[in-house]
């Protein structure tokens, strides 16, 4: 954790390879992760991940040391972690301008 | 703390007269005859089909007798399906004032709507003689439930909310959490906390059943707003969401409307058996509160990462708001500011202890901030259960 950017990232177990985002990053803002200084590529709200490493497809993403969905697109450390680089590994996801039906596909 | 002593040795935190309407077709009288009260604890709830339903009824019941009602007023249009009769007589058993004002036999709307605002204002002088006796934590049902979770809920809330249970549990309350559709994923971890191995198997089943359940529906129990606010698969929103359950040991599964049998911690599986006959298992976070209260609930704490503003009738609602920006935002719909945690402000168990003192201060009488705005939202539908299996509950249940 001493090795994170504390103020703004929060380890939640040794085994993740997310880090949740307590204070807003901009683009641009250099981020420290496990000791190496990353420059943000885009923003990252409170309460969303970025990468601790860098990720492949088809791989397990840990949160609270838990398995919580998989990679689906390549993503590098410090990048932003979401709906469109992970899915989950139980029930797809809608949204406003999704059906159920589409997500499924 | 004082509480209401009602005839069947429970005890209540609020003295409400709940005006109940058994088909939409008789909802305008019923919402009329509270509008004209224009009391705080003269408050609405009802059913809105006009095909009975086994749930419905039970959970009309469960709602009508709860420790924190003194009486009730029947609405019905005439022609419903709603067995009107049980309904009155349970009522009535329970030793509370109870009138049933059937609409086509009282001369329609006008004549309705007055008789209503007079059976409630007698009501209101025969309920004011009830007793108060000290009421301890330790004899409180406390339930919880998540509504427009985000990334931060898990984080803060949810594990404060956690902290809370730890103590209430300990000091021999009794608690409940649920929705079994936002704890896929995390029913192996859940199964080992159970107290006996056979209740494990249970959680596990009941997970397992609301898997399949949100599937053949199409949708998970994820709203775009959790998505918004980070949240990336159910299975993320389940780890945040089970959190609130602290780490006391798991006692038992119940189903709506089943009170449980001790103290300590419960699990409500709130996902139909059988295939899915009626729609999603609850069409939204009042749905699972209003079952929560007809499992026993004098207050429910409620966890929001987006920012929900809803309360409940009957059982007051606690807002504990888990994102600090959200917070900035509407203040004035929280209770209890948990984002403070991720700005390092305050530790889970400072904010765990906040919770737990409000909860006593609001079993004290204390109008919590959704109570005090005039949030007593309720909702009520169709679903069909069966009665759970003796696994589920190694303490042995009292059905009510």
């Amino acid at each position: 954790m001493n090795s994170n950017d504390s103020s703004r990232l929060i380890l939640l177990h040794e085994k993740d390879n997310v880090l949740a985002c307590r204070r807003k990053i901009n683009a641009g803002d250099t981020i420290v992760i496990d000791g190496r200084h990353i420059v943000a590529r885009g923003e990252v709200d409170v309460g969303h991940k970025l990468a601790r490493a860098d990720l492949a497809p088809g791989d397990v993403v840990l949160k609270y040391g838990v398995p919580i969905g998989s990679i689906t697109q390549p993503t590098r450390i410090g990048e932003h972690v979401h709906t469109h680089n992970m899915k989950s590994d139980y029930i797809a996801i809608t949204t406003r301008h999704s059906t159920g039906e589409e997500a499924k596909s | 703390m004082l509480g209401y002593q009602r005839s069947d040795g429970r005890k209540g935190i609020r003295n409400v007269i709940v005006v109940a309407y058994l088909v939409e077709c008789a909802h305008h009288v019923a919402r009329r005859i509270v509008d004209v009260s224009a009391d705080m604890d003269v408050q609405l709830i009802g059913f809105p089909g006009c095909y009975p339903n086994e749930y419905s009824l039970r959970i009309m019941k469960n709602l009508c007798i709860h420790p924190n009602v003194g009486g009730v007023l029947i609405l019905s249009l005439g022609c419903e399906g709603f067995n009107r009769e049980g309904l009155h007589a349970t009522v009535a058993a329970s030793g509370r004032p109870v009138d049933t004002l059937v609409i086509q036999e009282r001369g329609g709307t006008a004549s309705t709507i007055a008789a209503g605002v007079k059976a409630v204002a007698a009501m209101k002088e025969s309920i004011a003689q009830t007793p108060r006796v000290p009421i301890g934590l330790e004899e409180l049902v406390i339930a919880t439930v998540c509504g427009g979770s985000d990334g931060t809920s898990g984080l803060t809330a949810n594990p404060a909310v956690g902290k809370c249970f730890d103590r209430l549990v300990a000091l021999g309350s009794t608690c409940i959490f649920e929705e079994t559709g936002e704890l896929i994923g995390c029913e192996q971890i859940m199964a080992e906390r159970a107290i006996t191995p056979a209740l494990g198997e249970a959680i596990k089943a009941c997970v397992t059943k609301a898997a399949h359940y949100y599937t053949v529906m199409g949708y998970g129990s994820f709203a775009p707003g959790n998505a918004d606010g980070g949240l990336t698969t159910q299975e993320e929103k389940s780890m945040g969401a089970y959190a609130k359950s602290g780490d006391s040991p798991i006692s038992g599964v119940i189903k709506p409307g089943d009170h449980p049998p001790s103290k300590g911690l419960y699990l409500l599986d709130v996902v139909p058996d059988g295939e899915p006959r009626f729609g999603f298992p609850n069409i939204n976070d009042n749905a699972e509160i209003a079952e929560l209260i007809a499992c026993g609930a004098h207050i429910t704490l409620f966890t929001t990462g987006r920012g929900s503003v809803v309360g409940s009738a009957i059982s007051p609602v606690i807002k504990i708001c888990a994102n600090p920006e959200t917070y900035q935002r509407m203040p004035d719909d929280m209770d209890v500011d948990a984002g403070r945690i991720l700005n390092g402000e305050a530790t889970l168990d400072e904010v765990g202890g906040e919770i737990f003192a409000k909860v006593a201060a609001v079993a004290s009488g204390e109008r919590s901030v959704s109570e005090s705005l005039g949030h007593q939202e309720f909702i009520l539908t169709y679903k069909s259960f069966e009665p759970v299996g003796p696994a589920c509950l190694p303490m042995r249940a009292r059905r009510a």
